[in-house]
C-alpha cells in the first residue's frame, strides 16, 4: 500500500504538529502503509517552487526507501520545462501542480501542456482539490477548491499521463468521471482521503459505479489524520469491502 | 454495555463501551428516498466500530416541510415523533434528544416535557436562534430542572452570516452556559466546520461546556489541542454524519497520549456523567422510557393536503 497524498513542511494558515519526514515514516509504519508520495506543502504557496523542490529532495534523501518525492512544477513560470526535466532526473514518480493557488483557470493552456509533458517524461501529475475545508479557510487563503472543470480540461484528450486528484469529494469526482470518455477515465485516479463513508456511504457508491480501481490510498497527512482512509475502508459494506484499489506499485 | 451486532473479530474501536453523543436518523417523511438505507448504514457501521449507544436527534423533516435549522412547530413534532419511534424500536442501542425551536417557546417547553416523559434524555438546539439570546433561557432552565444536557449546534468561529442557519459559535454558547452553570452544554462537532481553535479559547474556562468531537473534519492537531484546552474530562466522542471520521478519531485518541482512564472518559464516562442517571442502562426498556409516540411517525404531515405536502411540488397539479 502506498499513500499518494502526503506532504512535509509547515502550512501557512495554521500550526501543524511535526510535519517532518521522520514522523511521516513512523506514521506509515503505524498505519501499515509501505511507502508514500510526498509533496512539499509550502511550495504550493511559493511564487517560484524551485527552492521548495530542493528542500524536498534533500529532506527525503535519508528516507528514500519509503518516501518518494513529488516536486512541484508551475507551468506559467519561465523555463518550467527545464525544471521538470531536472526533477525527473531524480527519479520522482510524479509531480504536483496547484492551479487554484496559482490562479490558473480551467481554460489555461499551461496545465494541459504540463500534463502532456508529464506523460512524455513518464511521471504522473498530482492535483489537489483542497487543503482545508472551505468553512475554515483563513481570510488570506483566497484560492477556491479545484473545480471539476479544471480537472476535465486536463484529462480530456489525454492519452498517456496518469492524473491523480487528491482530496476531492463525490460531486467533483462524479462530475469529472462521467464527463470523460472511457479512455480518458482510465488515466484519472482519485485518492479516498475526502470521500464520505457511512451512513452516506459515498465511497461505497463510487466503488460500485466507477470501480474501486479508479481510487488510490491517500490521507492528506500532515494536514489530516492518517487514520481516516484506513477507517473508511474498514467500514465499507460487505459487497465492496474486499475490492482492491489501483495497483500504484505497478505504475 | 456491548455493541449489538459487533463483528466476530471484535469492534474496530475496541470492546469497551462507546457512546456516540451526536447521531441522526431519518424517516419516511424526511424527503430522502434512501432514508431507511441511511439508518441501516448507521447501525451497520456502528456495530463494526463498537458503538454501544447512539444518542440521536431528528431535526424536523430535514428540510422537506420547513427548513432544517428553522423547523416549524408541526415539523419539530413530526421529527420528534419519528425519533421517539426509532428509539422505541431499538432500546438496546438508541437514546435520543428532543429537538426544539426556541422561537416557539411554549411549544418547545411542552415538547421537552412530553418527550422526556416518553424517554428523551437530552435537548437538541440547532440554529434557529443565537445561543446567547434570552429566548434560550427558559429552555435551559427546563433542561436544568430535568438534569438534561443540551446539545447545541455550533459553527466554530462564526465570522459572518452563513446561509440557512442562524449559527452560534463557542463564544455565544459560553455566554448562555455562564447564565446556567448547573446545565451541561454539549458544543457540537468541533470537526464540523470553522476554526475550532477559536472555540477552544472561547470555552476553556467555562466548565459546563463539553466538546463533542464529531464532524467530517479530521485536522491533525485538533484532538490534541482540544484535550489541552479543556482536558479529557470535557470531551465527548461523537460521529454526526461521517462515521469513518469518528472511527479515525478514536484510533487517533489512542496515540496522542491519553491514559486508559482518559480514553474511557471520552468514549463513554463523561456522557454517563452528564446525562440523567441511568440513561444508558439496559434496564431502560419500553415501558420505562422510549415509549412509542401516540401517533405513527410515518403519518402525513399535519400541514399536508391530500397529496401529503403543504406546498405545491414542482410539476404537481
Amino acid at each position: 500500500m502506498i499513500d499518494l497524498h502526503t506532504y512535509i513542511g509547515p502550512y501557512p494558515f495554521r500550526h501543524l504538529p511535526h510535519p517532518e519526514p521522520g514522523m511521516l515514516v513512523s506514521v506509515l509504519a503505524r498505519e501499515g502503509v509501505d511507502a508514500a508520495w510526498v509533496g512539499h506543502l509550502p511550495s504550493a504557496f511559493y511564487r517560484d517552487p524551485a527552492p521548495g523542490n530542493d528542500d524536498l529532495l534533500a529532506a527525503l534523501a535519508p528516507y528514500a526507501e519509503r518516501l518518494l518525492p513529488v516536486p512541484c512544477i508551475r507551468p506559467d513560470w519561465p523555463a518550467w520545462e527545464r525544471a521538470l526535466a531536472e526533477v525527473v532526473d531524480h527519479g520522482v514518480p510524479a509531480i504536483r501542480a496547484y492551479p487554484s493557488q496559482w490562479g490558473l483557470g480551467a481554460d489555461d493552456p499551461g496545465m494541459r501542456a504540463l500534463a502532456a509533458a508529464c506523460g512524455e517524461a513518464g511521471v504522473a501529475l498530482v492535483l489537489t482539490a483542497r487543503f482545508e475545508d472551505l468553512r475554515q479557510r483563513h481570510w488570506m487563503d483566497a484560492a477556491p477548491d479545484l473545480s471539476a472543470a479544471a480537472v476535465r480540461a486536463v484529462a480530456r484528450r489525454n492519452t498517456r499521463t496518469r492524473i491523480v486528484v487528491c482530496a476531492a469529494g463525490r460531486a467533483t469526482i462524479e462530475e469529472v468521471h462521467w464527463g470523460l470518455t472511457p479512455e480518458e477515465r482510465e488515466l484519472v485516479y482519485w485518492d479516498i482521503s475526502w470521500i464520505w463513508g457511512p451512513p452516506e456511504d459515498e465511497l461505497a457508491l463510487l466503488f460500485r459505479t466507477m470501480g474501486s480501481r479508479r481510487f488510490v490510498y491517500g490521507s492528506g497527512w500532515p494536514l489530516r489524520l492518517a487514520q481516516t482512509p484506513r477507517a473508511n475502508l474498514a467500514l465499507l459494506p460487505d459487497d465492496v469491502g474486499a475490492t482492491a484499489l489501483a495497483d500504484v506499485a505497478a505504475w | 454495555m456491548t455493541s449489538p451486532g459487533a463483528p466476530a473479530g471484535g469492534p474496530l474501536a475496541g470492546s469497551g463501551p462507546l457512546i456516540d453523543v451526536h447521531a441522526h436518523f431519518f424517516f419516511a417523511d424526511s424527503g430522502r428516498a434512501e432514508w431507511d438505507a441511511l439508518n441501516r448504514a448507521r447501525f451497520r457501521a456502528g456495530a463494526r466500530i463498537g458503538i454501544t449507544m447512539h444518542v440521536a436527534s431528528i431535526l424536523g423533516s430535514w428540510g422537506r416541510w420547513s427548513p432544517t435549522y428553522f423547523a416549524s412547530p408541526a415539523d419539530t413534532t413530526l421529527g420528534n415523533d419519528a425519533m421517539q419511534a426509532i428509539a422505541s424500536r431499538h432500546p438496546d442501542r438508541v437514546r435520543w434528544y428532543v429537538a426544539v425551536n426556541p422561537n416557539d417557546t411554549g411549544h418547545a417547553l411542552a415538547e421537552i416535557d412530553r418527550r422526556v416523559a416518553a424517554g428523551a434524555i437530552g435537548v437538541k438546539l440547532a440554529a434557529a436562534r443565537r445561543a446567547d439570546d434570552p429566548l434560550l433561557d427558559p429552555i435551559a432552565e427546563r433542561s436544568g430542572a430535568g438534569g438534561l444536557p443540551i446539545l447545541h449546534h455550533i459553527w466554530q468561529h462564526r465570522r459572518r452570516h452563513w446561509p440557512s442557519q442562524d449559527a452560534s459559535d463557542g463564544a455565544d454558547l459560553a455566554r448562555l452556559a455562564a447564565r446556567h452553570p448547573a446545565v451541561s452544554f454539549i458544543l457540537a462537532h468541533i470537526g464540523g466546520g470553522g476554526d475550532y481553535r477559536h472555540t477552544f479559547a472561547a470555552v476553556r474556562d467555562v466548565p459546563n461546556i463539553y466538546l463533542d468531537l464529531s464532524g467530517s473534519g479530521v485536522d491533525r492537531g485538533m484532538l490534541d489541542d482540544a484535550c489541552a484546552a479543556v482536558g479529557a474530562h470535557r470531551l465527548l466522542w461523537g460521529a454526526d454524519v461521517t462515521l469513518e471520521t469518528g472511527l479515525a478519531k478514536l484510533w487517533a485518541l489512542e496515540v496522542i497520549g491519553l491514559t486508559s482512564d482518559e480514553l474511557a472518559d471520552v468514549r463513554w464516562r463523561n456522557a454517563e456523567r452528564i446525562f440523567p442517571r441511568g440513561a444508558f442502562s439496559m434496564e431502560r426498556e419500553p415501558g420505562t422510557g422510549n415509549r412509542e409516540p401516540a401517533l405513527d411517525a410515518a403519518r402525513p404531515h399535519p400541514e399536508a393536503g391530500s397529496f401529503g405536502s403543504p406546498f405545491p411540488l414542482p410539476g404537481s397539479p
